[in-house]
């Protein structure tokens, strides 16, 4: 149980991310191919797994979300590489100077990614994005009694906030094409911002 | 799936590896990153257009790099936008002192990764104009979407801008040149069959043996409907019905006509479809002045065909009959 985020931890989390990114590749790929192109997960794993290679041992959080913001920026391609790539270096830049991050500078770090996110996508709540993940888990760090609980929380609230892109219609990227023929399916970005955020709460737990 | 690859991962480093050996006089391959330039970039003094987007749609856009169209090109995975180091390098490569035009298709991943590497470019003091392609007519534009994709219209602007940059037009006037093309052109695809990403393995959708899918993206994306097949005249009027609707063309216009395949499309049967849309442009009172027949944007393997038309200016039909010469189109040289 930890409860400060550090070099090490973060470490331990971008690992696991990019395990279960390869694992589930082909469930995000699936996700896409309904109501997109089919590449998510190939991209996304691409990504993390030039990340895992790059990253080495940064000296602070602040620099290892910059290498993976400009590693994912670099290698994933479509929308969502810029779009993680800006939330890994917006984090960064919220990070600056700190050593290790509790419960509350989490918080903030992670609500300065997802604001620089939604600058660069324009997407808002209820568009069928990654928002609606990220959204209502920087929502659910507030106020946690502790940082394992306060990463189990918004693990939880982004596995629910992807799930909650079922019903609705895209308004941004390629599902929006379709109207209302992308009822009925989940995000395939929601989901795998979702399986991030539940692979930090596994590392800190 | 069949295909004539040796591995998923090296489909698009193989294809401009091909590229290169096959057309050493006309362009240079760069990789990591991968970006692909006309043999005698920089030209100095002349605005330089540089596009890019998924690989799988060649010959757009590596195969349009030459003299009189683009001066480079930034190949992505296939069906996956390229990154925004690629357009960076590709922007500083080919900058002859006169600006550098990035021509981007609208589609969420292009216009990000092509802000972020004209940001990038601006912040080194390089000169960058964008313009945004999206002449499918096929998506209703409203606040609600991600807008029109952008299709045929690219390669037609890529052609007329590459004619007036090398005809000496400073940035802006290429820049204003390539909406004005824009404004005028719309398109519209239909497919018979879908395409396999390779690193997918498996067809991206399903069409069943008597139904076409109207509207069609050239990623797969579905269109606006699924509709039983149709003979190829009806197709063709399909196809132009929305064109001819969305654009106020007007009695005696010059228009350019555009049929494109979509890979597993034969050329016998683009003609087919070109004769009928042909006819349509004329019983609307249009002087089809120029036109172009072809796989030039492709999906892949997909069958399938879409139609772009565009109204002409003088201007644009002195910049089209201008010399080019690029691995995929080559006149007047």
């Amino acid at each position: 149980m930890a409860d400060q985020l550090d070099v090490p931890l973060l470490t331990a989390w971008l690992g696991r991310a990019a395990a279960a990114i390869e694992a589930q590749q082909g469930h995000l790929s699936d996700l896409d191919a309904a109501i997109g192109d089919g590449d998510h997960g190939a991209n996304l794993a691409r990504g993390f797994k030039a990340v895992m290679a790059k990253l080495g041992t940064p000296a602070d959080p602040a620099a290892l979300f910059r290498t993976v913001g400009m590693t994912l920026i670099g290698t994933v391609g479509g929308a969502s590489g810029p779009l993680y790539g800006t939330l890994f270096v917006e984090m960064a830049k919220a990070a600056a100077g700190r050593a290790t991050l509790d419960a509350a500078g989490w918080h903030g770090v992670l609500a300065a990614g997802v604001a620089g996110v939604v600058a660069r996508g324009k997407a808002a709540p209820g568009d069928k994005t990654m928002i609606d993940a990220l959204t209502p888990a920087v929502a659910a760090l507030e106020g946690a009694a502790s940082l394992p609980e306060a990463l189990a929380r918004a693990a939880t609230a982004a596995r629910a906030g992807a799930e909650a892109t079922a019903p609705l219609v895209a308004r941004k990227g390629r599902a929006s094409y379709l109207g209302e023929r992308a009822i009925g399916h989940v995000d395939p970005g929601a989901t795998s911002s979702a399986m991030l955020l539940a692979a930090l709460a596994e590392a800190a737990g | 799936m069949k295909k004539f690859i040796n591995a998923p991962e090296n489909v698009v480093a193989e294809a401009l590896a091909g590229m290169a050996a096959a057309h050493p006089g006309l362009i240079r391959v760069h990789t990591d990153p991968d970006f692909i330039t006309r043999a005698d970039a920089p030209v100095r003094g002349k605005v330089a257009l540089v596009s890019g987007g998924g690989s799988g749609h060649e010959p757009m856009h590596g195969g349009f790099v030459g003299r009189g169209m683009l001066d480079a090109a930034c190949p992505g995975a296939v069906f996956t936008s390229p990154t925004p180091d690629q357009m960076l390098a590709a922007t500083r490569a080919v900058d002859g002192g006169a600006g550098v035009l990035h021509i981007v298709k609208n589609y969420t991943g292009d216009v990000l990764n092509f802000e972020m590497a004209a940001d990038l470019a601006k912040e080194e003091g390089l000169d960058v104009a964008a313009v945004v392609i999206d002449d499918d007519v096929a998506v209703q534009d409203s606040l609600y979407t991600a807008g029109r994709r952008g299709v045929g219209a690219t390669i037609l602007a890529e052609k007329i801008c590459g004619g007036a940059a090398e005809a000496g037009a400073d940035l802006a006037t290429v820049a204003a040149l390539c909406r004005e093309v824009n404004g005028a052109a719309r398109s519209m695809g239909v497919a018979l069959s879908p395409c396999t990403v390779p690193h997918a393995g498996k067809p991206s959708f399903t069409l069943g043996e008597g139904e076409m899918e109207y509207g069609i993206g050239i990623h797969g994306e579905p269109g606006r409907k699924r509709i039983p097949i149709e003979p190829a005249d009806r197709v063709a009027e399909m196809l132009m019905e929305p064109i001819l609707a969305d654009l106020p063309f007007r009695q005696g216009d010059k228009v350019l006509l555009f049929v494109n395949g979509l890979g597993g499309t034969p050329l016998v049967e683009l003609y087919i479809l070109y004769r009928k849309a042909e006819e349509i442009a004329r019983s609307h009172g249009l002087t089809v002045a120029r036109s172009l027949v072809g796989p030039y944007m492709t999906s892949l393997e997909m069958a399938g065909t879409s139609i772009t038309l565009l109204r002409l200016t003088d201007d644009m039909i002195r910049h089209w009959d201008a010399p080019v010469v690029t691995p995929a189109l080559r006149w007047g040289a």
